[in-house]
């Protein structure tokens, strides 16, 4: 029995995901290996508070996001004097999310640290949201001192249990001595697998403890055995499929991205010359210019994306689970279509649509191994002919393109802002979107040429991801140009973050795409609830409140507004050429523009609506 | 739908227990009996879980639970290749006249008289669902006062163990 190490984990959070998942699963670490770093600490006499923080050190950690309170205050202490930069934010989930942000943008794991009771439950936002989209981050919470558990004692919350269906695993710590064991596993459990949230919850009494600091700790997880290779007759099965299919897909999803397998993926598509969709999650894992990518399927994807997926006689997923908003009714999904699951999580895995192929295992290994399936199938002069499929999807690519139509009312066209963003940040911005049609827009108006630059809530639909993430993707990538793309109803909910990214020295860019009102319920209430406009109007063009230039510049920040498409590059150039402060552009956009195309909640994907009233003419007869 | 018998081995830890019946409510399974004790190993703890589920939904809840930290291994016991027990005790009327009637129906099935009181017996049975259904069947006609039972323990025939394997081991 194999145990992960903490130069294990030390390794996972520092380097390339790709490069360390092969370096753990090919040289098995030996449990009592010294660690690359630190070196192995000799036992010292410390709190728990301060093995809490010596072990985040040793655990390579150089950022938290966090507030302190009564609870976690001990912790507090040793922090002050800590490599480990602690960035105080204004609201629990705005630590959360940044610390979302950062992972996502880095690929390690995310950090953030909150008090008990209230401190604890404002963060369960943010582990929901992780978990939904297997984000590897790391939650510390103060809980109250271990007699007074169960008592209701002031700013008490039960968070283990409150978090218990939203974690990949969470502790309540019993005593000081388990410390760096515990956190030791909480990043492995986080950043191993499929990744997702691991919560430490402290009770106060053992932070202040006296105990024995030392590193590397064992690590005890008997039942946790991730299988990160796929078995080879489920691959050569794979393969063979791949190579007689008439019309496949590779149906990619997040996974691909966790796995650092894109550059796989590219060598795998193009080998098979099979067509490729990448999910909300996957933007970035094939480049959106290369000429096999049909786009995003699902809910809002392109036409010719969600045809593929209709019509193909074998689905090749990677890293992706079916969601509902990529196969709407789930009965008339795909009908015809041979299913190749391949998947870290088993369990998802035939979950919602029955696998005829199931290969349980890390996307990196099984994409290559499936490279090698296919030459072999290649040699044995086995190849499929996708002339006539090329032909067809050619032809609705060139019918049915992404695009929009230019407000009659003279308004400024919110994808027209979006697409000029994107053209002129260019592909190595990192973009971030909060959750409604301004997601679906810069998914949609951005090529995204590159991995980890789209960073979205996507499983959650979480509203007001956007601007903490951004943060926390800066902090990560502080390199990078980062732009947070959000609605003004999200941008509401977590916009006290700015303070944060100006007093600490992060230079986000915020794009609001100010269309005044709850834009993506507004057009469900346009098109099925007759335009009756209940509770979506914002109030922020009628009655500008708030006054998003007046509010950015009160947050330390520097705001600019844009109200006309003659505006909008040179105001993208000004935000774009302030690098010392965060800035916040109040693009005031119209607020009828729909998001389009659009297969209707609950329908199936064969009533995707190109337009409102218009559906694409999908030559049957060819098929 | 049909009743399945899971026995799942999982680390002797607090909460172990709140995560797995937990997971059950959460995907929507009804949990028809559960019963948990320490196993040889006194880090090991097997919770038994009898469940009515169709196959695939059964499938999903078990992947789900394999994913659970903390449990070790779950095994499907089928039920003609294993053994199975419930517990019951139950406070029966039992006035002198028509003791020796409930003491028969106690003997017939093998139960034991644990407690005596001028006008109760007290008995207890193990057994199979069905022979323990048929024993209050028989004992219904004099009164229950008062009846408690445990959840289901199982185990497979044959000499074959399932709390071996690398990851019991290492707990």
């Amino acid at each position: 029995m194999t145990r992960p190490t903490p130069e294990t984990i030390a390794q996972r959070i520092h380097a390339n995901p790709a490069t360390v998942a092969a370096a753990s699963t090919a040289h098995p670490p030996v449990p009592t290996a010294a660690p690359a770093r630190p070196a192995p600490a000799s036992p010292v006499r410390a709190t728990g508070a301060g093995s809490l923080v010596k072990s985040l050190e040793a655990l390579g950690v150089d950022v938290a996001f966090g507030i302190p309170g009564g609870a976690i205050l001990p912790a507090y202490d040793p922090l002050y004097d800590s490599t480990v930069r602690h960035i105080l934010v204004r609201h629990e989930q705005g630590a959360g999310h940044a610390a979302t942000g950062y992972a996502q943008a880095t690929g390690k794991v995310g950090v953030c640290i909150a008090t008990s009771g209230p401190g604890a439950t404002n963060l369960v936002t943010p582990i929901a949201d992780a978990y939904m989209d297997s984000v590897p981050i790391v939650a510390i919470t103060g809980q109250v001192p271990r007699p007074a558990i169960g008592t209701d004692a002031f700013q008490e919350a039960d968070i283990q249990g409150i978090t218990l269906p939203i974690t990949k695993h969470n502790y309540l710590i019993q005593t000081a001595d388990e410390i760096p064991r515990v956190l030791a596993e909480a990043f492995h459990l986080a950043s191993t697998g499929r990744p997702g949230p691991v919560l430490v919850d402290i009770p106060k009494d053992i932070l202040q403890a006296q105990t024995t600091f030392s590193w590397p700790p064992t690590l005890d997880l008997p039942g946790y055995r991730p299988t990160l290779h796929p078995h080879g007759k489920q691959i050569r099965e794979a393969a063979r499929l791949m190579s007689s299919a008439r019309r496949p897909v590779l149906y990619v999803g997040g996974g691909v991205l966790k796995a650092g397998a894109t550059e796989s993926l590219r060598t795998l598509a193009e080998r098979t010359g099979i067509p490729v969709v990448t999910t909300l999650m996957a933007r970035g894992a094939f480049p959106d210019s290369h000429r096999q990518h049909l786009g995003m399927p699902g809910m809002h994807g392109t036409v010719a994306a969600v045809y593929a997926l209709q019509k193909a006689d074998l689905l090749v997923a990677l890293g992706a689970r079916f969601d509902d908003r990529v196969t709407g009714k789930l009965d008339s999904f795909a009908p015809d279509a041979a299913i190749v699951h391949a998947d870290i999580d088993p369990a998802e895995i035939g979950k919602n649509r029955a696998a005829d192929v199931p290969i349980v295992g890390d996307a990196k290994f099984v994409i290559d191994e499936l490279i090698g399936a296919v030459a072999a199938e290649e040699t044995a002069g086995r190849t499929g002919d996708r002339t006539a499929w090329w032909a067809q999807l050619d032809d609705l690519r060139h019918r049915y393109p992404l695009g929009y139509d230019e407000p009659s009312d003279g308004t400024l066209a919110p994808q027209y802002v979006i697409e000029r963003l994107g053209k002129t940040a260019g592909p190595d911005a990192i973009y971030c979107a909060g959750v409604g049609q301004h997601q679906m827009w810069a998914s949609q108006f951005i090529s995204y040429e590159k991995p980890h630059t789209w960073l979205n809530s996507g499983g959650a639909g979480t509203m007001g991801y956007a601007v903490p993430a951004a943060m926390g993707a800066k902090v990560g990538k502080p390199d990078a140009v980062v732009w947070a793309i959000d609605g003004d109803g999200c941008f509401q909910m977590t916009s006290q973050e700015l303070a944060t990214c100006a007093l600490e020295g992060i230079p986000i860019k915020v794009a609001i795409i100010n269309n005044g009102n709850l834009g993506m319920v507004r057009q469900w209430q346009t098109l099925f609830y007759g335009e009756r406009y209940s509770n979506t109007d914002l109030g922020t063009h009628k009655h500008r409140i708030p006054d998003f230039v007046k509010l950015a510049e009160a947050l330390g920040c520097i705001g600019l507004r844009c109200e006309s498409a003659a505006d909008v590059d040179q105001t993208i150039e000004a935000a774009m050429a302030i690098n010392d402060a965060p800035v916040v552009v109040d693009f005031v956009v119209g607020k009828d523009a729909m998001v389009w195309p659009m297969v209707a909640a609950g329908t199936s994907n064969d009533e995707i609506m190109f337009a409102r009233g218009v559906r694409p003419a999908f030559d049957e007869d060819e098929l | 739908m049909s009743k399945h018998t899971l026995s799942v081995l999982v680390e002797n830890k607090p909460g172990v227990l709140a995560r797995v019946s937990g997971l059950f409510s959460r995907r929507g399974f009804n949990i028809d009996s559960l019963a948990v004790g320490e196993t040889e190993n006194p880090q090991v703890s097997r919770i038994t879980i009898v469940v009515n589920a169709d196959e695939s939904p059964l499938e999903q809840v078990t992947k789900q639970l394999n994913k659970l930290v903390n449990v070790l291994k779950i095994v499907e016991l089928d039920p003609v290749q294993s053994v199975q027990r419930e517990l019951v005790l139950v406070k029966v009327r039992a006035e002198r006249t028509v003791r020796s009637q409930v003491m028969e129906t106690v003997d017939l099935f093998r139960a034991r008289v644990i407690d005596v009181a001028p006008d109760t017996l007290t008995i207890e049975a193990t057994g199979t669902a069905d022979k323990l259904d048929a024993l209050l069947r028989d004992l219904e006609p004099y009164g229950i006062k008062e009846m408690v039972q445990s959840g289901m323990v199982a185990i497979g025939r044959g000499s074959r163990s399932i709390t071996t394997g690398p990851a019991l081991r290492a707990a």
